[in-house]
Order: C-alpha cells, then structure tokens, then sequence
C-alpha cells in the first residue's frame, strides 16, 4: 500500500477513532450504565459526572504512560542488565563500565561546556535583541528574522554552518566565511571543527544562533509587561539607560530570564542532531545524548546506553523538580 | 515609548545599527546556504557565495578552434576565427594575453602580434580571428589567456538534480513525501487526545487532578532518550516494527505532555460564566467542549499544531529510531541529508539544495503562522 494512502487512512481511523470514542464512551455511560431516569436519577447522574473525567482523560494516560512513563522505568531496569547475556541482571557492571571510559568522560565535560555557554550565550543575546529591538520602528521585522533559525531543522542548521566553517587548502579561495575573513585579515585558514576543545564551541554556536530567537520573543514580552511608571520613575530620578535596564528592567523579568535559561538548558541536555551531523563526536565533540545513540546503535550495547539515558534523566531531574515545584505553587 | 524624556538621538542610531548588525549576522548564514543552492559545483568550489551576487572577474584559459577542421583560406594567409566562449557562459574580456607569462598583455580589441606575421585579435565579446602562414596555423589551437567578467549567474540544476535522480545525492522528492507522511497524522492525532484531556484537567472536578497536573508537568521534560530502547523493543514486541505506525504512535506520545499543557492553561483562562451558563441550561460536558470549548481554543490548538508540525519535520531521532528500516524506502529528509553529508561531503550544490528543500516548508509556515508561534511559546515556555 503506498505510504499517502496510509497515512490518510490512518489520520480518518485515528481522528475516526477518537471522535468515536468519545462520543460513544459518553453515550454509554449516560444512557446505559448510569441511565439519568427511573428510581435512581440523580444518584446516577452523580455517578456518571464522577467517572466521565477518567473518560475524558484515558486515552491521554494510557499515551503518556506507555510512551513517557513506563520508558523511565525500563530503562532504568534495562541499565542494570546485559543484553548479551540474555538480559541478566548484572547491577552496577554497565555504570562501572562506562565510568571507566574516556569517551563517557569527554562527553559530560563537553555537556558541562555547553550547559554553561549556551543558555548564557543564547539569554544574553536574547534579552540585548528584546531591549533593542523593542525601541526601533522596524523591530518586527528585525525580530522575526532572528527568530527564524527556530524553524530550521538542527540538521538544516548543520549543514548552513558546516558551509560557514568550511575550510580549504591555502593555495584557492576560501568558500567559508570564516576562513575567507580569516584569510583576508592576513590569516591562514583553520579547519575549525577539527581543533580540539575549540570545536566544541563552534558547535555551540549553532545552537545559540537557533535558540536565541526564542529567549528574544519571551523576554521582549516580559520587557513589555514591565510597569511604566518604574522606568518613568528612573528617568526622572535622572537614571541612564543602561542603569534603567540592568538596575530597573532585569531585575523585573528575572523570573521570565529563569524560565528562559532553565528552558533551554534543557534543550542543551537532549542536543544531538547537531553533533551527529557536524562532527558525529569525533575530535572530542562527543556528548551526553550522542554517546548513548553510538552504544545503542552502533555498539549495540543496551546496557551502557540505557547507564548513559538515566544519566541524561538524572541531570534533567532538578528542573523537572523546580517545575513541578511551581507549578503546583501556581495552582494554588 | 517614543518622546520620553531620556532618549537621545545619537543612542537611537546605535540602536538601529546594533539592530542591524544582529540581523546580517543572525541571516547571513541562511542566506548563504539559499545561494549557493543556485550555483553550479564550479562556480562553489572556486568562490564564495557572496561573491556570486556581484559580476566576478576569472583568469580563464582558452583555445581556438582545432586549426585543421576549421582554418580558412584567406590569401595567401589561413585565418580560423570564433567565440572563445564558444556558446557557453560569456562574459566580457578586459585584458588577455598568449602566454601565461603575460595574461594581461593586451586590451580588448588589440592585436597580438606573436611574431613571423602570425596574429590574434582579440573583441570584448570574446570574438576572436588568428591568422598566420599554412605552417603557423596548424596542429593545436592558439591558446588564450583572458580575464573574464562575466555577470552573476544563477542555475535551478541543483533542485532537478536533488529532488528527482535516484541514488546519493537525489532522492528528496521521495524523502519529502515520506516527511510529509510521518508529519500530517503526528500532528493531528495528539491534538484531538490532548484536548479532551485538558478539559478534563481543567474544568471537571475529581480527586488526584492536581496530581495529574503535576505528572504531566514532569513528563513535560523527561528526555526521549529514554524513551528508545524500551519503546523499539515494545513495537517489535507487539509486532508493528520500524515503520510508519510506530513513528505516528511516539511522535503522539512524545508530543501529548506539551499538548496537554498548552490547552489546558488556555482553557483554564476561558470565561467561567459560559460554561457555568451552558451547564444550567442542561449541556453535558461533552456538548460543551464540542459546542463551545473546542471552538474558542483554536489559538491554543493552532499554537500546538504549529510546534508538533516543526518538531515532526526537522526531527531526525525518531526518525531514525522508529521508523527508517533497513531498506531506507521511508527514509526522511534529515537523514538523506545526514547521508549525503557522509558520501557527498564536498558537493555543496547538492548539500545545499537538499537542506533548503527541507527547510523551505518549516519556513513558510513559520512566516506565515509566527502569530500563534509566539502565543504557543509564550504560554508553554517550559519544555
């Protein structure tokens, strides 16, 4: 069956299905289990009002809790046991193994590298592009053009900069922009993803380049929101602009420059596709996510890759902490 | 906030050019990667893109025609004459010279004199007229050295070549039509689960919602790396394997926890008194969310669609977990891009055209919905 078929039988059986479901999974409840007439009427409206909600909410459940939670579980399970050896437990051999390898080591000194550069890097310019753009006529367009690169895939993203960071012999031109800058100031070129450590933050570059549109669009609405009559005030008491903004507006939206970091932070955490297509973690580019996909993948080896996941889960865990923290602060 | 005291001009225009500065930055390596998709291998290779939107200017090596076949009596004198360009490219000379020593011996239209009475001429147009004795005129063509300016010229070869020959550096057309199938149900089919449960979380009263709430906000970030193994192994379990239905399925799954979210905390912020209203004149819940919540939700569900549409699109991980079997016939275009970057590493033409093929749609929907983009960030800022 060709695949466009497929796909729109399966969005009619799906939307189908759901639609049905819920139509007829109401319909039961109301008219044949918990029928609103004869003795019991209002008990029986209670009772159907009190089960309609998990009605409502168990195809959701059902989804998150085999695709999200159950995984967690799993794979904590899988990180204990040798797949090699027919799935036998073997404790704490698959965390011990990777400990004792290099390439684990460069990839959590790496996601170190990129859990500090990148979500200061990308706020930073965010908020500079919030502030300034939120004063100029043509701020809209300017902030929807660094808001694009939100749009382009990671792998997208990978190929534009590998164009920018292409290096050629000394002897013909230069079709990087880097290297033909470089060049023109009198330079030699630089294979710029090969240097180690260096690499790292060329690398790092395309994730700020992406993920600053979206700390510029938050933090523009939060500069927004700022009470006037605080900035009003500040000028009268005779405030520069750079005082009104570090000491009167950043102070403000901090909490919004929290979210925004923690946010992408998280991005940081799972950042894959730019590694695997840029350098594939070769010349000590390797990170968290992509050393997992190479051992269960290429090793083949779903013991240490599911060590490394629970290791990624493990640095997730105080966000998700903090974020359920407050979002159960909000709710009351 | 115009007119405000404390605002100087001189300030004003640093702003538009920091302004400035951030933008050509922040664009110009997309815009490099769109030009050169219009350039030939050649023209790549020996210049950067941004030299491709001004007249360039090339040393270039030619030969007159094959004296044997094309010599003309003129005389006593043979003569072969030509277009240097011979119908390919063109451009306009400056200068030009007969040996690599002296490229630039000569203007346009001058005659070089290359002794014994053997003579080229040379036009702008690339016109050319050799004319010497039998012996002189005879085994290979003269050769010329010319500089060339020739205008920016610009090729669609790349997109014919990426998106309709098979092998390595074609197959896009194949790879988007298998994107566009993972994408259309994996946005639709989150959207409708999520939104009956987020009216549950939001305006039905049972026990345990706010935990409810809590979990959904925690799944929110779990990583879906966690996820792979254990879901791989459950799909070849139950006997969907690597295919379509099992990348629908995890993109739904994986999609729901920020589905839930948005909706919920847009429906939490709808009039009280409609549904308050509705209920009293005898709805059910079910006749109020399709009635009425469904319908005022659109934003929130545009918001979503838009995210899941881009996630889906650009995602290459569940791509190549779920679905790319070894046959590669439901490949999607991350990954033919990531192969082409193995095998055709230097091919920019082909790399570029392919990565703006994929990155085309992504962009027009993101200019054309940047509304709700924005509207869905700003109240889902925590995945």
């Amino acid at each position: 069956m060709h695949p466009a078929i497929q796909g729109v039988i399966t969005i009619v059986l799906g939307v189908g299905g759901c639609i049905g479901y819920f139509y007829f999974a109401n319909q039961l409840l109301d008219k044949v289990i918990f029928p609103a007439k004869g003795p019991n009427t209002g008990r029986n409206i209670n009772r159907a009002n009190q089960i309609r909600p998990w009605l409502f909410l168990f195809p959701a459940m059902f989804a998150l809790g085999l695709y999200l939670a159950y995984p967690v579980f799993e794979t904590l399970r899988l990180s204990f046991t040798d797949r090699s050896q027919g799935g036998a437990f073997v404790g704490f051999a698959n965390y011990s193994q990777m400990l004792d390898e290099p390439k684990f080591w460069e990839a959590i000194r790496n996601n170190m590298l990129w859990l500090i550069v990148v979500p200061a890097m990308s706020t930073a310019f965010g908020l500079l592009a919030a502030q300034l753009t939120d004063r100029i006529s043509w701020g809209n367009i300017a902030k929807s053009l660094i808001f694009m690169p939100m749009a382009i895939s990671f792998v997208g993203a990978g190929v534009i900069w590998k164009l920018v960071y292409e290096a050629r012999p000394e002897d013909v031109s230069q079709i990087g922009v880097l290297n033909a800058v470089l060049v023109g100031l009198g330079g030699e070129p630089q294979t710029w993803l090969t240097i180690p450590l260096w690499n790292n933050f060329f690398l790092m570059i395309v994730l700020i380049w992406i993920q600053t549109g979206f700390a510029m669009v938050i933090l523009s609405a939060a500069l927004r929101g700022i009470p006037e009559e605080t900035v009003e005030a500040a000028i009268i008491d005779g405030a520069n602009p750079f005082q009104i903004f570090f000491k009167i507006k950043v102070p403000q939206i901090m909490p919004t420059i929290v979210v925004v970091w923690t946010t992408i932070t998280l991005t940081v955490l799972k950042v894959f596709d730019i590694v695997f297509t840029m350098t594939n973690g070769q010349w000590e580019t390797q990170v968290l996510a992509n050393y997992m996909y190479d051992k269960l993948f290429r090793a083949n080896d779903w013991g240490v890759g599911s060590a490394a996941a629970i290791v990624i889960m493990l640095l997730v865990s105080p966000i998700l902490a903090w974020n359920v923290y407050n979002a159960r602060k909000e709710m009351r | 906030m115009d007119n405000i005291a404390g605002k100087k001009p001189g300030l004003t225009w640093a702003v538009h050019i920091s302004v400035f500065l951030l933008v050509a930055l922040w664009v110009f390596p997309t815009l490099g990667l769109f030009v050169s998709s219009f350039r030939t291998g050649d023209q790549i290779a020996s210049s950067g893109w941004w030299a491709a939107l001004f007249p360039s200017e090339i040393n270039e090596v030619y030969r007159a025609a094959d004296p044997d076949d094309n010599r003309v009596p003129d005389g006593d004198l043979f003569v072969v004459s030509g277009n240097i360009f011979e119908g390919e490219g063109g451009g306009e000379i400056s200068v030009w010279g007969t040996s690599s020593r002296a490229f630039d011996a000569f203007r346009a239209g001058e005659t070089s004199d290359l002794g014994d009475g053997e003579t080229v001429t040379l036009e702008a147009n690339g016109d050319y007229v050799w004319r010497g004795t039998d012996d002189q005129i005879s085994g290979r063509g003269q050769r010329i050295f010319a500089t060339v300016t020739s205008p920016p010229e610009f090729t669609l070869k790349n997109y014919d070549t990426v998106l309709f020959t098979e092998g390595s550096g074609g197959g896009m057309a194949k790879a988007f039509f298998n994107t566009l199938t993972v994408t259309i149900p994996a946005t639709i089919i989150p959207i409708l689960i999520a939104a009956f449960a987020a009216y549950a979380l939001a305006w039905m009263d049972f026990p345990g919602r706010a935990l409810l709430i809590a979990a959904v906000v925690a799944l929110l970030v779990v990583p879906l790396q966690l996820a792979l193994i254990p879901l791989l192994k459950l799909h070849l379990g139950i006997g969907i394997g690597k295919g379509y239905l099992g990348v629908w399925l995890a993109h739904t799954g994986f999609g729901l926890p920020l589905a839930i979210y948005l909706l919920r905390n847009y429906m939490v912020g709808l009039p009280k008194d409609i549904i308050e209203n509705a209920r009293v004149d005898g709805a059910t819940d079910f006749q109020i969310f399709v009635r009425i919540i469904l319908p005022l939700s659109f934003p929130a569900l545009a918001s979503f669609a838009i995210f899941q549409f881009l996630w889906t699109w650009n995602d290459l991980l569940v791509a190549l977990v779920f679905l790319i079997d070894a046959t590669g016939e439901t490949t999607v275009m991350t990954k033919q891009i990531v192969e082409m970057l193995g095998t055709r590493g230097g091919n920019w033409e082909i790399l570029a055209t392919a990565a703006f093929v994929s990155i085309a749609v992504p962009l027009s929907v993101f200019f054309l919905m940047q509304r709700y983009l924005v509207r869905g960030l700003l109240a889902g800022s925590v995945k």
